[in-house]
């Protein structure tokens, strides 16, 4: 009954409008200089940036290996590397973008970025920690590198014993600690973003006003601190036992290497809901700005976040169908994973229910949202057929799972992204993009998108299994669409590359509020103040009340012996985080 | 429908095909249909609704109840069909029936050994009747592979350390492709085998003969053969190019340089050593991946295999 009192509690605030400036001349960007001052900053948006680089490098060096992977199949027999080669840059390919890029994509370049902008707050909790988990990220990178430069590995980026724990090919070694490290920056930015949470939001933002991005931001954070130490746990083991042969995962000396698929796949599953969930909270900004239209169901979608992160960690078993675990065992794997499809139809159901009698205004972060729509139904439906257990047995290991994951990995998880880097674009820079160019990018990298892995569904429902360096020679004309559409989508990204460098150089300025927003965000300067606002935000309306003025979102503290006087009182809800 | 079928899915050759097809089709069917009616929805909300000017005023609906529960309860009723009828459907696939032929299974990277009752092997190549259940009871001999035959849709894992089986019931007589579907390495993509589907009496003759069909042919060609049925020509060239393994050609008679840097004359000896314990000595500049043929291949097959060898010159 205690908790019930709390929740009644209010407080009266002084309160006064503040209008953000526009075209600031001192922002977080110019305000302190030179090099030295990026590598020691502790500014949550800089250390975004400096993700942002790094992310966009991996995803560069792993897009290339996806490439040469294409060409490579453009023939059944070797076309231009040898099998080794070919193991060598799939399984790179894999590593580097699971782990260098989709797992920190979201929440350390957007996140970083925006959760404390969208809680008013003018850092997170920790801010040196979050420095630390950059260079954490980096010294992990490194390792990874000098796997790749002193043999590259070649076990896949799944790592299954015994072959991982005997093959003689590369730098497992050096590859499996790369990794390890990189864990420790996942779960710290998940500390630092759950406590920043917690802790740091102004006045007025109680958890039913908290926007939907910092909900998923919330869920993943829960995953990156629950499942990433089992990922430790299992490249711990595996080092144990290449080093010291002790029997863990490899028969020969008396190991199982089933249970290593038992731990990897426990981290490695609830890893897709890390990648995947932060996504959902960007559809559901991007969706709601461009229908100018409250939310439909927002209860719903937050607590179906939470829901799928809670599932999440209880489907691992559905990688292992035919890795021969028991009959129940795969039964309950699979009824739990299809419990994970209805809160995520659930969402899309609700992101459509939100555009119905909107105000939509097709531009670049929301055509983006829509393909991510598309797109992730797709890699959802398909999901549900490798749920099903006697389809499952036939589709194991094959183009179909590639396909599978691509729609949801790509498809969904870097239209996100990519909808988030869009929308965020100008509040990030203080430039726009040119919108035309955005959206002919965004046309050619679906149609490359589509033409590339719609193939493969078919082949693998052909029958022909993934990591394959020679395929027989029905499947050509397939795996040469597919290569096709890979270099389509290539040109895609170059595109884009080359109109946000034009934005960064010659773009337009933007607004502080460029597609007229009520997120909180977006009441502050475009390029953002280095403390984020001058005042001290007070909200009093949900995030995305569009019925709602524009002046009810830019509220205040007015300060009590400045020149300005307050306009008005309001009372807003005491949160425990207050009282303290 | 027909037509979309063979250009989904490969020939249906097994008693337990038909059920996994009908679900496949089952779940593409209510996906297309769901994907649709979303498609239609973004597309005609995003024209219907497309902002007319800067002061548009959208309503206020934050939620509706009987929606939800509605695009809850049908998706959860849908997957529950799936659930129910993937389960029955596998349950079918991993109870095999009681009078079922037994075949043992030996997975080696990277080639696939098949044990006969009668004590017969071959390699690569699985001989089945039709119109009767069969039983593979499978393990590896080193790294897990996976034992696919899309054309039955079953598939299981093999392990190193302990039997795993599959059955099927072959409908039709001819050729089946046999994959290795779990990535075990440099040739992953080269361990296939072929299944041949005989009729009863055939199977029965080809049983019967398979160990002793070669006898009257003379050693080299015997031996040729040897190394095409045995997958020895997956991972060693009879005309110098390099795989996986040295090439057969040149190799009798040369002085190889070892691991260890130990010179060894490849002869008689030394390749019987390495069919034996391929592991014993490591060729420079090669991988210690190859599978011992001991229990495999004879005294009389070995010598026929040398014999070969030695033509290639």
């Amino acid at each position: 009954m205690a908790t019930n009192d709390e929740s009644k509690k209010v407080r009266k605030l002084q309160v006064r409008r503040f209008k953000p400036e526009e075209n600031p001349e001192k922002h977080y960007l110019n305000e302190e200089k030179g090099l030295w001052a990026w590598m020691t900053t502790v500014d949550h948006k800089k250390i975004g940036l400096m993700y942002l680089g790094s992310i966009v490098f991996f995803f560069f060096v792993a897009g290339v290996l996806a490439l040469l992977l294409r060409t490579e199949l453009l023939t059944p027999a070797r076309s231009f590397m040898d099998a080794d080669m070919y193991n060598q840059v799939f399984t790179l390919h894999g590593a580097i973008m699971i782990f260098f890029f989709l797992v920190p994509s979201v929440p350390a370049v957007l996140g970083n970025f925006i959760l404390p902008l969208q809680l008013g707050a003018k850092d997170v909790a920790f801010p040196r920690l979050n420095l630390a988990s950059y260079y954490i990220y980096v010294i992990g990178a490194l390792f990874t590198l000098f796997a790749i430069f002193t043999g590259g590995v070649d076990t896949g980026w799944t790592f299954y014993t015994p072959y991982s724990s005997t093959t003689s090919g590369g730098n497992i070694m050096a590859m499996t600690f790369g990794i390890f490290i990189l864990g420790f920056s996942s779960i710290l930015t998940g500390i630092n973003f759950m406590v920043t949470i917690h802790k740091m939001r102004s006045p007025g933002i109680t958890w039913n006003k908290l926007p939907l991005n910092l909900w998923g931001l919330y869920a993943t954070s829960i995953i990156q601190i629950l499942a990433t130490p089992v990922l430790a746990i299992t490249l711990l083991l595996l080092t144990m036992e290449r080093m010291l042969s002790i029997g863990i995962f490899d028969p020969a000396i008396g190991g199982d290497p089933v249970l290593y698929q038992h731990f990897f796949w426990f981290y490695s599953h609830p890893a897709v809901y890390i990648m995947i969930v932060p996504g959902f909270g960007i559809i559901s900004e991007v969706i709601s700005t461009f229908s100018r239209k409250v939310i439909f169901g927002y209860w719903a979608i937050a607590l179906s976040s939470l829901a799928i992160a809670f599932i999440g960690f209880l489907v691992w078993g559905h990688h292992m169908f035919t890795a021969g675990q028991s009959s129940l065992a795969n039964m309950v794997f699979s009824f739990l994973t299809f419990l994970v499809g209805i809160p995520t139809g659930i969402k899309i159901f609700n992101w459509l229910a939100t555009m119905y009698k909107g105000s939509i205004d097709l531009k670049t972060p929301m055509v983006y949202a829509l393909v991510f729509l598309f797109l992730f139904t797709i890699g959802g439906f398909t999901g549900i057929m490798l749920g099903a257990l006697a389809v499952d047995i036939h589709l194991h290991d094959t183009y179909y799972v590639v396909a599978h994951f691509h729609y949801v990995m790509m498809g969904g998880m870097v239209m996100a992204f990519l909808a988030g880097l869009h929308y965020w674009w100008p509040k990030m820079f203080g430039k726009m993009y040119s919108e035309f160019w955005a959206k002919i990018t965004c046309a050619v990298i679906f149609v490359g998108f589509n033409m590339t892995f719609l193939p493969q569904f078919v082949m693998g429902a052909q029958g022909m299994p993934r990591r394959y360096f020679n395929y027989i020679d029905q499947f050509q004309s397939f795996h040469q669409f597919s290569t096709i559409g890979a270099y389509i989508m290539g040109v895609g990204f170059v595109m884009m590359a080359a109109y946000m460098i034009h934005s960064l150089v010659k773009g337009k300025p933007a607004s502080s509020n460029p597609w007229g927003s009520r997120a909180l965000e977006w009441q502050t300067s475009s390029p953002v103040p280095l403390h984020n606002f001058e005042h001290t935000p007070v909200i009093i309306n949900g995030p995305y009340d569009y019925h709602k003025p524009m002046s009810e979102f830019q509220l205040g503290i007015a300060a009590k012996h400045g020149h300005h006087h307050a306009e008005e009182e309001v009372a807003v809800k005491v949160s425990k985080q207050e009282k303290e | 429908m027909n037509r979309i079928s063979e250009f989904m899915l490969p020939p249906a050759k097994s008693t337990t095909a038909a059920e996994t097809d009908a679900l496949f089709h089952f779940i593409t069917s209510v996906s297309l249909i769901l994907l649709l009616g979303i498609t239609i929805a973004i597309v005609y909300f995003a024209w219907k609704y497309r902002r007319r000017s800067e002061d548009d005023v959208t309503p206020v609906i934050t939620h509706n109840s009987t929606l939800e529960i509605t695009w809850s309860v049908i998706p959860l009723i849908l997957v529950m069909i799936v659930f129910g009828w993937g389960l029955t459907g596998y349950m079918n696939l991993t109870t095999p029936p009681d009078d079922a032929y037994e075949i043992r299974v030996v997975a080696k990277s990277w080639l696939w050994e098949f044990h006969y009752q009668n004590g017969h092997v071959s390699v690569n190549e699985m001989h089945v009747p039709v119109d009767r259940p069969v039983k593979l009871v499978m393990s590896s001999d080193d790294v897990i592979h996976s034992l696919y035959i899309p054309d039955y849709r079953v598939k299981m894992d093999v392990l190193p350390n302990r039997y795993t089986s599959l059955w099927f019931e072959a409908t039709e007589i001819g050729e089946s492709v046999i994959y290795c579907a779990e990535y075990c390495g440099t040739a992953h993509s080269n361990m296939l085998a072929t299944a041949h589907v005989h009729s009863q009496e055939d199977f029965e003759i080809w049983l019967e003969t398979a160990g002793a069909e070669d006898d009257d042919m003379d050693p080299v060609a015997r031996g040729e053969q040897l190394v095409t049925r045995n997958a020895c020509d997956t991972c060693h060239s009879s005309d110098g190019t390099r795989l996986q393994g040295p090439t057969f050609q040149g190799l009798f008679g040369s002085e190889r340089e070892m691991e260890d840097g130990e010179i060894v004359v490849a002869d008689e000896n030394y390749i019987r050593e390495s069919i034996l314990e391929p592991n014993a000595r490591i060729t420079a500049g090669y991988q210690p991946v190859m599978p011992s043929y001991a229990g495999t291949l004879d005294d009389r097959q070995i010598d026929a295999i040398i014999e070969y060898i030695k033509t290639l010159e």
